[in-house]
């Protein structure tokens, strides 16, 4: 297992590189002078110049390259011209709130989307089935940062219960925490239930109907134990290969979501760089969220091979 | 055409009329509805500059935050523009980029994906390529392009495209290898029929399906990632109100005037349902083996 | 001169009892009978052959004995009863303490009938363990005693593999250990060497046999194989689309089969490996159960038929000790 950890963790090198190399271009995307578009109208030809030296624009190409990924291997990503303050420190400053949301709409989802699938593939063709199935398109369907606002509208401004915005860090204040990112959490799962709650609901139909299913009833064994136990441990299989997606999903969506909620997380960080012109920090900021990606699908990947055993032998 | 071509291929002909597929699309549940809900909405946005009641921009201040009512379904906005007018001409421009989008999907798409599929030489630089992209999240990767190339819609379309042109990509390579191997193409590579030839009428026309079937998909995923981008501000200008653009110009007024925020999400939601379940019926008809991918 | 047909029972009551069984399914809207008036017993110890072509109905059968029908099937009518209670009036919770521990059962697809997910030790000592008061420790124990028993080597150290590490024949080894772990007085074994190469088939069959001696226990083993029958059966229940066509111990239904459907499927049998499925002496195929043909069901496709075949179901009539066919014709046929 460690070393077919290890074997991941460097098959993961040429692809980071690569990745980083697209974070590096998306600065040469913007058209004519970045240092002007940067700087804004009101900038003096001086501070143009300014930015022009800090970013090393004025550098050839290949200067700017080594220098990129000289200071990458260092963690260095650059300095915020907005924040004037360097982007990894304000990234790892933030990074905490955003996983933290993460990872309260990763176990909603998960929750969420595994009790639906695995009642309407067990009330199959019913009633039942159809209400979850229904659920589940409008869940991929609705802009999560509307549904964001739709539920401002309804939990703050009419009903009064929530607020519509901040942030509690959950260790320090557990109920702040629930009041402030539940909201945020809910737009962000709403996507990936559906999605999670489609291939349950799918998967599950397939094993029940599996001969292995049959052969634990014919065991003698209780349905409870056979859909919990037998039924369960295969469906989480495709469940856990898609909690990569759905980690991607969250990320991306915690820009906008994070926003509108004024959450101080890396996605608010990201949203306010996008309107600046902050170019360092959305670069950096891209670049830090794919190699957390990255990493977490590492673990996802050794989950994996943790829960079906046939992956575990083969490699 | 060879011997070999007319004995191997026995179901080509029966996949190319469109008759039997056709019916059993129509006897598809979630195919009719999502062809209705998403009809619905192209046939309005299309004839937005004739049925609006106002021109989308013409202000009229007397009339500024009128709730919905009889005289403005949809009510009208902080400037007293009717919300009608810019609900149906907001849509216009959002199946616009969409349509684009899923037309660069299917160009680059398939090119991409039939060369990766078909030359074994071209798929390991092509599919790196195309894994360091997906790397990254799709409306990040989007986010980051459309932010470094500046406001507009071209910059909307063309980010979208980077995004979802290895995705759909990857499909057409998956299905181009497939068929690759089948005995009828075989049996034409060895009736001595070119590279071309193969490609364009062996393989390209057993792929149709699943392509379909993605740029379906991708057409939802573009309406929905155009609201995002639009609503941070790296869409369309706001004298062309996308639906993205409309809730963001909503959201300023959530508190009193919520009505701006519902309607543009309502529309965004149905055509993306529409779009969704017209997928799932094609899917469902045309390729039962493929999956979901976002 | 014909026996009564209750001599049997009188003297012991028999293990298993199925009588005037209906399953019907339901499909599309319609209700078609898959198993139709459905009788046989079956004595403790004694091995009874059910033979058939895919679709007779003898699967459907033994799961409806099992009580594991799909959810579009149901018993319409009918008894089964085991050790002299109806399993068909059991509670759901009585009959699930009977599966796995007083009736087991092995199926035809051994690579996909075990749970890939988990040992096949894990799998084994579950089904211990929910039937009887051991631990688990206990339970390990019986479980590498009994993958010995069916023949697996070094027993104890395959017992944390994973079913993908064994082949189908090891595979349907560890299905009848699993299956045998409670000494059950019934087996059902449905199709048990049909997906497995012909050697180890003969392995499976010696080793079933064996088994059924060790442990004292009645089997019904289903197959489509008439060399399976031969070798295995102590006596035999030919089905033909849902219907039991003629019931006989092994030999008289071999050397004088009464019934015309048997007597097709013996001529089609050349050698005794042969497969019932590809039925070559019988013109025609198995009527849809959807729209069975009115009268005897073989009568479309019988050689000797006569215009009463078609009016009534022909009723199973005794043509000798303990021999009896659906069959208007088979007290002539016999003679």
């Amino acid at each position: 297992m460690a070393r077919y950890a290890l074997k991941r963790l460097v098959q993961m090198i040429p692809l980071l590189l690569a990745v980083s190399l697209i974070a590096f271009a998306l600065i040469k995307l913007v058209p004519g002078d970045p240092a002007v578009v940067m700087g804004g109208s009101n900038a003096t030809p001086a501070e143009i110049e300014a930015i022009r030296r800090n970013l090393g624009l004025d550098r050839p190409l290949h200067v700017q390259l080594f220098s990129f990924y000289a200071a990458l291997f260092q963690g260095d990503l650059g300095r915020s011209l907005l924040l004037g303050q360097p982007v990894t420190e304000a990234l790892l400053e933030r990074a905490p709130v955003t996983l933290w949301i993460a990872f309260y709409s990763l176990v909603l989802t998960i929750v969420l989307g595994m009790a639906t699938g695995i009642v309407a593939a067990l009330r199959h063709n019913t009633i039942v089935d159809q209400l979850v199935s229904v659920f589940a398109l409008l869940g991929v369907s609705i802009p999560n940062f509307w549904l964001g606002l739709m539920m401002i509208v309804l939990f703050s401004v009419h009903l009064g219960w929530l607020p519509t915005s901040g942030y509690a860090d959950p260790l320090a204040d557990p109920v702040g925490f629930l009041r402030t990112a539940t909201m945020p959490a809910v737009a962000l799962a709403m996507l990936q239930t559906g999605l999670l709650t489609r291939i349950v609901r799918s998967t599950m139909l397939d094993v029940l109907g599996q001969d292995y299913i049959r052969t634990a009833r014919a065991k003698g064994l209780p349905e409870a134990r056979v859909v919990l136990r037998h039924a369960l441990a295969n469906v989480m299989i495709p469940v856990i290969t898609m909690i990569g997606l759905i980690l991607s999903v969250l990320l991306s969506g915690s820009i906008i979501v994070e926003t509108i909620f004024s959450v101080p997380g890396i996605g608010s960080l990201l949203g306010n760089a996008i309107l600046r012109r902050d170019y360092p920090m959305i670069q950096g900021g891209l670049l830090f969220v794919a190699a957390t990606l990255m990493l977490l699908n590492l673990v996802v990947d050794l989950l994996y091979a943790a829960f079906d055993p046939r992956v575990r032998v083969d490699r | 055409m060879s011997a070999a071509d007319l004995a191997g291929r026995p179901g080509l002909l029966a996949r190319l009329t469109p008759g039997p597929a056709v019916r059993r699309l129509l006897r598809n549940r979630a195919f009719v509805a999502g062809l209705l809900l998403f009809g619905t909405v192209a046939i309005l946005a299309l004839l937005a500059p004739w049925i609006s009641p106002t021109d989308p921009n013409r202000m009229a201040v007397r009339f500024r935050f009128r709730e919905p009512s009889w005289d403005f379904p949809f009510g009208t906005d902080n400037l007293g523009r009717n919300m009608v007018s810019r609900v149906l001409w907001g849509g216009r421009l959002s199946l616009e980029i969409g349509l684009w989008v899923v037309m660069l999907n299917a160009v680059f798409g398939v090119v991409l994906g039939a060369a990766a599929g078909y030359f074994r030489r071209l798929d390991g630089p092509l599919m790196r390529i195309a894994d360091a992209l997906m790397a990254f999240p799709a409306v990040l990767l989007a986010i980051g392009i459309a932010a470094a190339l500046g406001p507009s819609v071209a910059t909307v379309v063309i980010a979208l495209s980077v995004v979802y042109v290895p995705r759909t990509a990857r499909v057409l390579r998956a299905s181009v290898m497939v068929v690759r191997e089948q005995d009828y193409v075989q049996a034409a590579r060895a009736a001595g029929a070119g590279d071309g030839r193969i490609l364009f009428r062996h393989i390209l026309p057993n792929c149709m399906a699943p392509l379909i079937v993605q740029l379906s998909f991708v057409f939802a995923y573009a309406i929905l990632s155009e609201a995002v981008l639009s609503f941070l501000g790296l869409g369309a200008a706001p004298t062309t109100p996308s639906w993205g653009i409309l809730i963001a110009e909503g959201r300023s007024y959530i508190r009193e005037a919520a009505w701006l925020t519902v309607v543009p999400g309502v529309a965004i939601a149905t055509t993306v349902l529409g779009l969704n379940l017209l997928g799932d019926g094609l899917r469902d008809v045309l390729d039962p083996r493929l999956k979901v991918d976002a | 001169m014909t026996p009564p047909l209750l001599s049997a029972p009188l003297l012991s009551a028999p293990l298993l009892s199925v009588r005037d069984l209906t399953v019907t399914f339901r499909a599309e809207g319609r209700t078609q009978a898959a198993v139709d008036r459905v009788g046989f017993d079956v004595a403790a110890g004694e091995v009874l052959g059910i033979v058939g072509e895919s679709g007779s109905g003898k699967s459907v059968t033994a799961l409806a004995v099992m009580g594991l029908l799909p959810a579009n099937g149901r018993v319409a009518s009918g008894e089964i009863l085991f050790e002299g209670t109806d399993l068909l009036r059991l509670p759901a919770r009585k009959m699930r303490d009977l599966r796995g521990r007083r009736i087991g059962m092995i199926f035809q697809e051994p690579m996909t009938s075990l749970n890939p997910v988990f040992t096949i030790g894990d799998q084994i000592v579950e089904t211990i363990v929910h039937h009887e008061r051991l631990g688990r420790r206990a339970a390990r124990e019986r479980a590498v005693d009994m993958l010995a028993r069916v023949g697996i080597p070094s027993a104890r150290r395959r017992l944390d593999d994973y079913p993908h590490q064994m082949s189908g024949g090891m595979r349907q080894r560890v299905m009848i250990a699993m299956a045998l772990a409670c000494s059950p007085r019934l087996l059902l074994a449905d199709e048990p060497t049909t997906a497995l190469d012909v050697t180890i088939q003969a392995q499976l069959l010696d080793l079933l046999n064996d088994l059924r001696r060790e442990f004292g226990m009645a089997v019904v083993v289903i197959t489509h194989n008439m060399g399976v029958i031969a070798e295995f059966a102590d006596r035999v229940a030919v089905f033909y689309a849902g219907r039991v066509a003629e019931e006989a111990p092994v030999e008289p239904l071999f050397d004088r089969p009464a019934h015309p459907y048997t007597r097709g499927l013996l001529a089609s049998t050349p050698r005794l490996d042969a497969d019932a499925e590809r039925l070559v002496t019988i013109p025609g195929a198995m009527p849809n159960i959807a729209a069975p043909p009115p009268g005897c069901r073989f009568a479309p496709r019988c050689g000797v038929k006569v215009e009463a075949c078609e009016a009534d179901r022909p009723p199973l009539v005794a043509v000798g000790d303990g021999h009896r066919a659906a069959c208007i014709r088979a007290g002539e046929a016999a003679a």
